[in-house]
């Protein structure tokens, strides 16, 4: 027993955060967020040379077959640094959405494109997650129509996948007749949503080869919610290191704030709340691959809490700054935002806490 | 205690509420106060500020509408107001925090030119406190005022000055008296904003908008008489506005309005058809801050009174800020939630249209957590609570100065 990274699970991380500490100093950071779609095809080309792409693709497909725990701590770079970087949709929940229910030859087919870099798929997820606004698609005759609000990672996405009440999903080409993508800028300008709008969408696949389709969706949305749990995992953490910095560099009343026990106290704070985020995050990454029986219990947990604590630090984290917490000259803002957007999408708190709820037989669905 | 309604008293809130029914028509959206007021807000104000509905007790001869204080009637018509969520009048740094201090502590001049144009609307202030090196600790202020052949001759720079990219007039905080200790050196000083020597550089906040400013002062004049109190005497003055800064950042009306709106959008159904009202976890969250703001709303009451009988409230009045703004984030923080992800499409308009829903509740939950900050931190509120409203010892540095208290 042991409850721990590997060497080579932190040499990853390690090298993942030194990349984009690289890539992301705040000047680009800025240049990069500003259009609003969480794409940026330098970065993008970038992660992949670092096997983010295909970090979760069966190796037979072209990726480097790892686990969900490699995928967490690439989960939580990117929120640390708040990467412009479509990551739990297009790299997580994509892969796992084929791995579940996609047949052979899809796999065959779409996998390897994932891992290239060449497919990033966009993905919505509506009623069954919890996301709000529009949610009704038809699927008639093999073609597809109706309204699906808020896909994550659609920005610049290639291809769309959008997920059926019945738990089948479909994967439409971006570009392709009868489908009409907006481009919803968040308050998170690192992570864009788009707003779909189908009119007899042609799918170029349905993944419908479960036999319990809704559970196979479910899985793909557990996958989603562990991802944007260590998101805010890191973009917190960011926050909280940016606290201690500055509460140890700004002078108030002749002294270091941080000497003042309010402030060390609001550090300590965040601190406590933080530390144990850590190994739940671990914990519920693992689960998804290795404890199947508890694996959507804990990804809804990590979800629901991560997201309170991460409101918390955010907050904290920005009343050590004083004002400048409040400006947009230190950037501080970017995780906070991120911390907001990981929040709402896939399922405020209340509603993963009730998933968690049905996940353990309390209560139906 | 006796809140019977006299007949008096009925008849007002049959008044208002007629009023509102007639005119809600031509009412800005509630809110506002970061932004210069428009035409249509100018003519809503005129309206209020006729009827008695804004200023109510304020003196005829300053523009008021000259009624004696009753806390009832303030409550009735605080209360006709969200409850129909609509705007009750302009709320900026002139009218909640610079006229009463007038009121306070101003000469009878200076309450005769000042107060009416600013609660019409038509004079917007701003506050220049804070500077780059003295933000809790404001008594540190660095800019300073020489005095040159009946003038006050300024330099220096204020930062996150709120509105003052449109404002008219600056109530500024500066050093007069450098030889006298840090508290004692400071006067409070009018300022006209198109002076010579005033530069205004915008500052970006986290909502992406420039909602404050760095303000640069380079040998700008004001008369000696543009000063409220004397030499010296700006720490006090500074004060006195610091106390209504706080109550008005902790404002119950506001935050009633707040948790109307909430109500209100938890009452429609959502994408599923079901509505968040009838999930219990959504209701009791909701009902949770019904409560708090409720205890506000009767606290305020109280503290109105106390005032209108000169008692100064101490410590009832030290938690208003940090009680407020704290439940304001969170009120903010319900309505984000209940909205979900369709709440998160982010478009900030600039001064001339208005943001739809979602981004201003983003906007808001912001900016909420800048006003945690501004007007004195959380921290230095839970300072001023435990060492001047419960009389617990100063932080060990005994030495150190104190603070905003
Ligand atoms: C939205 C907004 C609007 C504003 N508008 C105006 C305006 O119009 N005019 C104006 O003059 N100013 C304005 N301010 C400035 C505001 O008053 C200051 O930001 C505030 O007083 C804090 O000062 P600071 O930013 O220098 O932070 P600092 O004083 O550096 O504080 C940093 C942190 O240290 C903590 N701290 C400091 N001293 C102590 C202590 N003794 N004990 C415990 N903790 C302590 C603080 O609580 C805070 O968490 C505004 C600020 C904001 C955010």
């Amino acid at each position: 027993m042991r409850f721990g990274l590997t060497e080579d699970q932190l040499l990853f991380g390690r090298s993942l955060r030194g990349f984009l500490a690289d890539r992301l100093p705040l000047d680009a950071l800025r240049r990069l967020a500003e259009p609003g779609t969480g794409f940026d095809a330098e970065l993008w080309r970038g992660l992949g040379e670092l096997g983010l792409h295909g970090l979760l693709v069966p190796e037979e497909h072209g990726g480097a077959g790892l686990g969900m725990l490699d995928a967490a701590l690439a989960a939580e770079a990117l929120g640390y640094h708040a990467a412009p970087a479509p990551f739990a949709a297009a790299l997580v929940m994509a892969v796992q959405a084929f791995r579940s229910a996609g047949d052979a030859e899809q796999q065959g087919q779409w996998l390897p494109r994932i891992a290239e870099g060449q497919a990033r798929i966009g993905l919505g997820f509506a009623g069954l997650a919890g996301q709000t606004g529009r949610a009704a698609l038809r699927l008639e005759g093999g073609r597809l129509s109706g309204a699906l609000d808020g896909l994550m990672d659609g920005g610049d996405a290639t291809h769309f996948l959008a997920y059926l009440p019945d738990g089948r999903a479909a994967l439409i080409e971006a570009g392709a007749p009868g489908v009409t993508a907006t481009l919803r800028r968040s308050v998170d300008r690192t992570r864009a949503l788009v707003d779909l709008d189908l009119a007899g969408a042609a799918p170029v696949a349905l993944l419908q080869s479960s036999n319990d389709p809704l559970a196979a969706a479910r899985r793909v949305r557990d996958a989603g919610r562990v991802m944007l749990a260590a998101d805010t995992l890191g973009a917190a953490q960011n926050m909280l290191d940016r606290a201690v910095a500055y509460a140890n560099e700004r002078v108030q009343f002749g002294r270091v704030i941080g000497s003042f026990q309010g402030v060390k106290y609001m550090c300590a704070d965040m601190a406590t709340m933080l530390e144990p985020c850590r190994a739940m995050v671990w914990y519920a990454a693992y689960a998804q691959d290795a404890v199947p029986e508890e694996a959507a219990m804990v990804a809804s947990h990590a979800k629901a809490h991560l997201a309170e604590v991460g409101r918390e630090v955010a907050r904290l984290a920005t009343e050590v700054h004083g004002g400048m917490g409040f400006t947009d000259l230190l950037g501080l803002h970017y995780q906070f935002k991120r911390i907001t957007f990981d929040r709402q999408v896939l399922g405020g708190p209340e509603r993963c806490r009730h998933d968690a709820a049905v996940a353990q037989g309390w209560i139906a669905a | 205690m006796d809140l019977t309604l006299t007949p008096k008293h009925r008849a007002l809130r049959e008044e208002v509420d007629a009023f509102i029914a007639a005119h809600r028509g031509a009412a800005p959206r509630p809110g506002g106060g970061r932004k210069r007021p428009d035409r249509k807000a100018l003519d809503w104000q005129a309206l209020l500020l006729e009827h008695g509905y804004f200023a109510r007790t304020i003196p005829r001869e300053y523009g008021g509408f000259g009624a004696p204080h009753d806390v009832i009637e303030l409550a009735i018509i605080a209360d006709a107001f969200s409850r129909a969520g609509i705007s009750p009048g302009i709320h900026n740094q002139g009218i909640s925090m610079l006229v009463p201090t007038l009121l306070e502590v101003g000469t009878e001049e200076q309450k005769r030119r000042w107060i009416g144009p600013t609660i019409r609307g038509e004079v917007i202030w701003c506050q220049g406190y804070s500077e780059p090196g003295s933000g809790s600790d404001l008594a540190a202020a660095q800019t300073r005022a020489a005095v040159e052949d009946g003038h006050f001759v300024i330099n220096g720079q204020k930062i996150w000055t709120s509105s003052a990219h449109f404002a008219d007039m600056m109530f500024l905080l500066c050093r007069t008296e450098p030889e006298q200790p840090k508290h004692a050196g400071l006067s409070y000083l009018l300022v006209p904003m198109n002076a010579p020597g005033i530069e205004v550089r915008p500052l970006r906040t986290m909502t992406g908008r420039a909602e404050f400013n760095e303000t640069f002062f380079t040998d700008v004049r004001v008369p000696v008489d543009q000063i409220v109190m004397g030499r010296g005497q700006g720490w006090h003055v500074a004060n006195v506005t610091l106390k209504y800064e706080r109550l008005l950042l902790g404002d119950p009306n506001k935050l009633q309005q707040r948790f109307e709106a909430i109500r209100r959008m938890m009452e429609q159904p959502g994408a599923e058809g079901s509505r968040l009202l009838d999930r219990a976890e959504w209701r009791d969250r909701l009902l949770r801050l019904q409560g708090e703001v409720m205890a506000a709303r009767h606290h305020n009451l109280r503290l109105l009174t106390e005032q209108a009988e000169g008692v100064d409230s101490g410590l009832g009045r030290f938690i208003v800020k940090y009680h407020g703004t704290m439940l304001a984030h969170r009120l903010a923080s319900l309505a984000l939630d209940a909205m979900g992800s369709s709440g998160l499409p982010y478009e900030p308009q600039g001064e001339a249209a208005e943001d739809d829903a979602a981004t201003t509740w983003q906007i808001d939950y912001m900016y909420d957590i800048g006003l945690i900050i501004g007007g004195g931190s959380s921290n230095i509120q839970k300072n001023i609570i435990g060492e001047r409203g419960l009389g617990l010892p100063r932080e060990p540095k005994a030495a150190a100065p104190a603070g905003r208290n």
